[in-house]
């Protein structure tokens, strides 16, 4: 079973947020990088890029495929975790600590209670794999 | 509607790959798996350190019997399958009117008056309506016998001490390209020393229902479960390790538009052994020089080529990636295109259109990778 820990926030598109503040830390789930298989490559974007709600910040790419990644808040991208370039794995490794990829300063902070709640998350994931 | 699987063939094997953890993806019309709980990564690398072990038994087999099987089949193929012996194998190509390629696949010569060929598994029924729409009054009898066998390969440097466990026949003797029957716990078998991997190898024959038994008892023998020990592969890593080794796959280096002397397959192009299929444009095209050639290169920036990507040089677009991928043993991204003849040569920069992104990448001798001699 994949591990959903309680204190974040989720999204359909299987990413993962945490608030920090006005600061949302963003990654993909363990679900997704169960599903991607073996991670060898992250595209992220520059710190002070802007994003809405929904966009595609960047990709993370398996052995096989390239999976768009989605912000699930609006705001400007702070900080980026530029250890993915040489140790990609650890997305894998570790998809909710060592694995996080963009932090954003959050433009509106109401937005993270439109996402799913771990326990949502969770039955989403698992209709989907139905 | 769901459940597409149920429309999908299987190979005697599909039950024992999902017990495994096998993931399963759709290719070529089969249920098979992409990769195991091991990974990609791991698959790969274990086969060129240990041994791998693949379910091949989606590839199709083609009996051809009878007096006149050599000539028959060497007016259809363009490798020289008078040139064999008993037990001896070698790589060919069914081959258009244009020289293009219908099939890449091997022939195994049993005996003068019988053949297999191996044929790709989305191709098996192309292939088999190209041969038997080619049959006219020679003597020989042909079937399609692709339900009748498993295939499984075990590659890689320890491949032949694990299979060694299992049969009484002195592997090591089994030259390369070279096959024989042998029984394999007990299970008749041909043998034979291939492999889509560039590691060295065996590729199993057997009956369709000792497909789970011959599995079972080399993961067994192989030593599942240890850091060194064998692995059970899947596609994924099937891909990655025929590419690092510079082999070609149908339907991206070869297809029904590339001719053998624009992928490098000249060497199995033998124009002088009287006529097959394509052989005049093929001496043509030998004549005239070809105008384009496959090409193997390194991504030299940070990104992954895929196949199908634009390769520019001077900014313009002028030929496509067949397949593009991360090598894992070698730690490199690598790829194969097809560029003007006039670029290709190791050293060319060129570019190719990740998605919008120009990603700088080299053109490098192939092969990527070849094993060391033992």
């Amino acid at each position: 079973m994949a591990n959903v820990p309680e204190n974040l926030h989720y999204s359909k598109d299987h990413e993962w947020v945490r608030v920090e503040g006005d600061t949302a830390v963003i990654g993909i789930t363990d679900h997704a990088q169960d599903q991607l298989g073996d991670v060898v490559y992250v595209e992220l974007p520059k710190s002070g890029e802007e994003f809405a709600a929904h966009e595609s910040f960047g990709s993370v790419e398996s052995v096989k495929a390239v999976s768009e990644i989605f912000t699930p808040v609006s705001g400007s991208v702070s900080e980026v975790n530029g250890s993915l370039n040489d140790e990609p794995e650890k997305v894998n490794k570790d998809p909710y600590g060592e694995g996080w990829m963009i932090k954003i300063k959050m433009s509106s902070p109401g937005e993270v209670d439109s996402l799913l709640t771990p326990a949502e998350y969770e039955d989403f994931t698992k209709a989907e794999t139905e | 509607m769901t459940a597409p699987a149920l429309e999908l063939k299987k190979t005697s094997l599909n039950e024992t790959h999902r017990k495994l953890g096998g993931r399963m993806v759709e290719f070529g019309g089969w249920d098979m798996p992409v990769q195991y709980p091991a990974g990609t990564m791991t698959e790969h690398l274990r086969t060129r350190t240990n041994a791998g072990l693949f379910d091949v038994s989606h590839m199709g087999e083609i009996d051809v019997r009878g007096p006149d099987s050599i000539p028959f089949v060497n007016r259809l193929v363009s490798n020289d399958a008078s040139k064999l012996v008993d037990g001896q194998a070698q790589y060919s190509a069914l081959t258009t009117p244009e020289g293009t390629v219908i099939d890449d696949l091997l022939v195994y010569r049993f005996a003068e008056d019988y053949l297999l060929l191996v044929v790709n598994a989305a191709t098996t029924e192309k292939d088999w309506d190209w041969i038997i729409s080619h049959h006219g009054d020679e003597n020989v009898e042909l079937r399609n016998a692709s339900a009748d066998y498993c295939q499984i390969a075990v590659q890689g440097p320890d491949a032949i001490s694990i299979l060694q466990k299992l049969t009484a026949v002195p592997l090591s003797e089994i030259r390369y390209y070279h096959f024989r029957y042998a029984s394999v716990d007990g299970v008749s078998a041909t043998v034979s020393r291939t492999g889509y991997t560039g590691e060295d190898g065996f590729e199993v024959y057997a009956a369709a229902d000792k497909a789970e038994q011959l599995w079972n008892k080399i993961l067994d023998a192989g030593n599942l479960g240890s850091d060194d020990g064998i692995l059970p592969c899947g596609l994924a890593a099937r891909n990655t390790l025929r590419l690092e080794a510079g082999m070609c796959l149908y339907g991206h280096e070869i297809d029904e538009t590339t001719t053998l002397l624009e992928a490098n397959l000249g060497w199995i192009c033998k124009l002088n052994k009287g006529d097959f299929i394509g052989r005049e444009l093929l001496q043509r095209q030998k004549d005239d020089g070809i105008k384009r050639k496959l090409v193997g290169f390194d991504v030299t920036d940070r990104g992954i080529a895929r196949d199908g990507q634009d390769v520019l040089i001077g900014g313009a677009p002028v030929g496509h990636v067949t397949s593009g991928s991360p090598a894992p043993f070698l730690k490199q991204n690598i790829g194969m295109a097809y560029v003007p003849v006039e670029f290709a040569n190791a050293g060319q920069a060129i570019e190719i259109d990740v998605r919008g992104r120009l990603v700088a990448a080299q053109i490098v001798p192939l092969p990527f990778y070849k094993r060391a001699k033992q």
